[in-house]
């Protein structure tokens, strides 16, 4: 990595609200090391104050960050500025599943409000939380997610049919996971999965995988064990007998 | 007149990181109204950042651990300079407060016998950090977030107070905007918990976020509350140092806890040579064996062998590293080497997880096949608002405060995964504190308009500027000031002239303007953390000047020593009737001799 090369860099960013908006072009210098976040902070300080930007933690870590770069869904603390061409234009833009509110800002707080629906955890009232590593391995994975809401994003359902009236997305399909797979959880939010938060509408196109920057395999590891779990609940009555009669609990 | 909406709770909790959303979990759990008040989104907040663990006396891993051994551990880093009430409950509460995280759903690694697992750090006597990976902030946040939101919490997201109100020198309400619109709100309430972190944006090489501003040291410090330790500011000894883009991101000291080993370009392990007399003998005395301590720890078995000289206190590592930098043994980009390459890649990556993406995606360093480069970054105020140990509750009746915005659980020097317990435990408290208050107090606090004029007037007054300066400009100006004279090493001139130029600046303060709307104006939004950022630099850089000795994470050349009758007083600054500050000494609460007698004894018999 050379230690400074003189370069600029051209950024087109989106400037404006939801109703109206164009995008604007800058030019900034750029330094090794430099991620498209600390461009947009570069315009902010040198040539518009204004330029609303959501960040927090610059590591990957808070989930703030999130805009489409290039057309492509990322968090900005790590889209490399030298993983563009010399001389191609970044083209910066908020994420489109969400309300614009100003610039690269948007109003994400129906993921909040879906949240608040799914049953919290309800561990068993005489556990005594031996809990061993390999029966938690599943659950810690789940529990990785930033809330960087980019799976939201990209969900076609979302996206494309906007059915947020109707859809939990991806994030709280892994949220659900990380509950019902935990082995001292007791709750069944099967009913909830199904006729709620309508895990049926997903056809596991897997394009939330793809963008999930802390790699949780949301489709393989959360979306279709749910999936069967729901179908086990309520299109097996044979298998839901079976285990009635055997005295088996909660799936885990 | 601006119009704003008015709202209405018992307690307001301003903050929504750990310490925040454990308050305000503690208010509405006992069946008291409570907003809760951030300037991010939630979950969002610094402690989602925080990496290595939380730090309790579980004894899961080393069963020779218990309160009393963390509680001496905590007074040692701090140098003695700690509220030793406070240290003593934080030790004691510690267990329970994590324990209590798990029964809300937090998902720790595990021993192999199934409890919690806990891993070394620096200046803990035992393995003593509950963790998961390297991202315990986020399973700590998160957890806490949740039971929140279905204890059913009001939550105010991107929401800034700019003001506290009082009713006479009790608490009324709080003032302050909406990011989303740049619409006013006033918060009624009869008692507020501050728990809105540290100030590290006042420097320019930090790990800290930009919401770190020291809001709630600023807020508490005009309604009449005092500043205690600001001179004590952690310069966390590894951040990442390259390429520039990334100066400053913290590095796991788990890192150190899991075996990693700092070389300098002459691929010495200087630590060894930076022991303190007074802690030597906790360390292991050469090479051999640093290396049979951590083949036990990595094999889970017992050892008579002592911890490497990497886990010293975080102040001393990082004067290591700056020296050796300084004195020419540093790497190519001004850092030194970090290495945990020697150990298999498999449990590397599974245990410093981010840290091998976070180097991987942004340095193209492999951790796992080199050494990392590292230097000191600013981290963590070990001072802030002055409260009492029990309640939290500072000198202005019905504000309280908890986590790194309040100041005496830390001394002059914080161990690691003591931020977290802390959060938990003094969140706890404030909270009860403050419903305490709330359930005696007799009459009404009434909120007297004047007071949201002014608050409005000085929201509004950015805009009114013509050709206002750049409030980035300000920033970065206060950045130099800070980071050129009131570093990680002091002397007199240098902290003077830091005084003098502060004192320059706050006229430019007043001359920042705003551009444009009020509607997600990050410009407009600086114009009013500079405010608070001013007021924390001029504690930090006045207490450091007047601090005539070196403790801790202070440390001064011309004063070289740590001195006896330093080691009583606390610097306190407060803003004196004329509107300036006024700094005082006041004498550090005396640890009783029970306590006392445990510095002496050789070994303490843990309860």
């Amino acid at each position: 990595m050379p230690e400074s090369n003189g370069r600029q860099a051209t950024l087109k960013v989106y400037r404006g609200t939801k109703d109206k908006g164009e995008f604007q072009s800058y030019k900034v210098p750029v330094e090794a090391g430099m991620v498209v976040l600390d461009a947009i902070h570069y315009i902010q300080q040198n040539f518009d104050p204004e330029l609303a930007v959501r960040w927090n933690c610059k590591a990957a870590k808070c989930g703030s960050c999130s805009a489409e770069v290039n057309g492509m869904p990322s968090l900005m603390c790590k889209s490399r500025m030298d993983s563009f061409k010399d001389g191609e234009d970044i083209c910066v833009q908020p994420i489109k599943t969400f309300p614009i509110i100003k610039d690269l800002v948007t109003d994400v707080s129906w993921n909040y409000e879906v949240n608040k629906k799914i049953k919290a955890f309800s561990p068993s009232p005489d556990a005594d939380w031996t809990i061993y590593q390999e029966d938690i391995e599943r659950v810690q994975e789940f529990r990785k997610c930033i809330e960087c809401f980019l799976c939201q994003n990209v969900c076609h359902v979302l996206r494309d049919h906007e059915r947020k009236d109707n859809f939990m997305g991806p994030r709280f399909m892994v949220r659900v996971a990380g509950l019902e797979m935990h082995p001292l959880d007791e709750a069944n939010r099967m009913k909830y999965l199904k006729d709620e938060g309508h895990i049926g509408y997903c056809n596991i196109t897997k394009c939330c995988t793809e963008v999930c920057p802390e790699d949780i395999h949301i489709t393989d590891n959360a979306i279709i064990p749910l999936k069967e779990r729901v179908v086990d609940e309520f299109y097996d009555p044979l298998g839901k007998f079976i285990r009635g009669v055997l005295g088996g609990g909660k799936k885990k | 007149m601006s119009e704003y909406e008015i709202r209405e709770h018992d307690v307001l909790v301003i903050g929504a990181g750990g310490a925040g959303l454990r308050a305000a979990i503690e208010v509405s759990g006992q069946g008291v109204s409570v907003g809760l008040v951030c300037k991010s989104l939630l979950g969002k907040a610094h402690t989602v950042m925080a990496e290595g663990g939380v730090a309790a006396a579980l004894a899961n891993v080393d069963p020779m651990d218990g309160w009393q051994t963390h509680f001496k551990d905590t007074m040692n880093g701090g140098k003695q300079l700690n509220n030793w009430r406070m240290a003593q409950l934080h030790a004691q509460e510690a267990p329970d407060r994590v324990k209590e995280l798990e029964r809300w759903g937090a998902v720790f690694d595990r021993t192999k016998d199934g409890k919690i697992l806990q891993r070394a750090f620096g200046g803990h006597t035992w393995k003593r950090l509950c963790h998961v990976g390297d991202r315990t902030g986020l399973e700590m946040i998160r957890t806490l977030q949740d039971r929140g939101v279905h204890q059913g919490i009001e939550v105010y997201m991107e929401c800034t107070i700019t003001k506290l109100i009082k009713d006479g020198d009790k608490i009324a309400g709080a003032f302050g905007y909406y990011r989303e619109d740049g619409r006013y709100i006033l918060f009624k309430t009869k008692a507020i918990v501050l728990a809105t972190g540290g100030t590290g944006k006042a420097y320019t090489v930090t790990s800290n976020s930009w919401e770190y501003t020291g809001d709630g040291q600023g807020l508490a410090y005009d309604a009449g509350a005092e500043l205690i330790d600001m001179e004590f500011i952690q310069f966390h000894p590894t951040g990442m140092v390259w390429p520039p883009g990334v100066r400053g991101i913290l590095v796991t000291e788990g890192v150190r806890g899991e075996g990693g080993i700092l070389r300098n370009s002459l691929g010495e392990r200087f630590m060894f040579k930076y022991l303190p007399e007074a802690t030597r003998n906790d360390y292991a005395a050469d090479e051999a064996e640093a290396v049979t301590w951590v083949n036990a720890a990595l094999a889970g078995t017992r050892t008579e062998a002592r911890r490497p000289p990497e886990l010293s206190t975080r102040d001393n590592v990082a004067r290591a590293i700056y020296t050796e930098v300084k004195e020419g043994r540093g790497s190519p980009h001004g850092g030194v080497f970090l290495d945990i390459s020697y150990q298999d890649s498999e449990r590397v990556k599974k245990k410093l997880p981010s840290m091998y993406h976070q180097f991987k995606d942004l340095a193209d360093v492999d951790i796992t096949a080199g050494p990392m480069e590292v230097g000191p970054t600013m981290h963590y105020t070990m001072g802030g608002i002055r409260v009492d140990a029990e309640t939290q509750m500072s000198r202005v009746p019905g504000l309280f405060a908890a986590g790194e915005c309040s100041g005496g659980m830390h001394g002059a020097n914080r161990l690691g995964g003591n931020s977290l317990s802390d959060l938990v435990v003094f969140g706890k408290r404030a909270g009860a504190g403050a419903v305490e208050y709330v359930k005696g107090i007799t009459s009404e606090p009434k909120i007297d308009d004047k007071f949201v004029k002014e608050a409005i007037a000085e929201m509004e007054a950015p805009f009114l500027l013509k050709d206002g300066k750049n409030p980035y400009d300000v920033h970065k100006e206060l950045n130099k000031i800070m980071s050129t004279y009131v570093g990680i090493f002091r002397e007199e001139a240098e902290l003077a002239t830091g005084v003098a130029k502060l004192e320059e600046l706050k006229a430019e303060v007043e001359k920042a303007g705003a551009k444009g709307t009020k509607a997600f104006n990050p410009g407009w939004h600086m114009c009013r953390d500079l405010k608070n950022m001013m007021i924390c630099s001029e504690a930090i850089a006045r207490s450091a000047l007047s601090r005539h000795e070196s403790r801790g994470a202070h440390s001064r050349l011309d004063y070289p020593n740590t001195e006896k009758a330093w080691g009583t007083k606390n610097s306190a600054c407060s803003k004196g009737p004329d509107g300036k500050m006024v700094l005082e000494h006041t004498p550090l609460p005396e640890m009783p001799a029970e306590l006392q007698d445990l510095f002496v004894k050789k070994e303490p018999a843990n309860a």
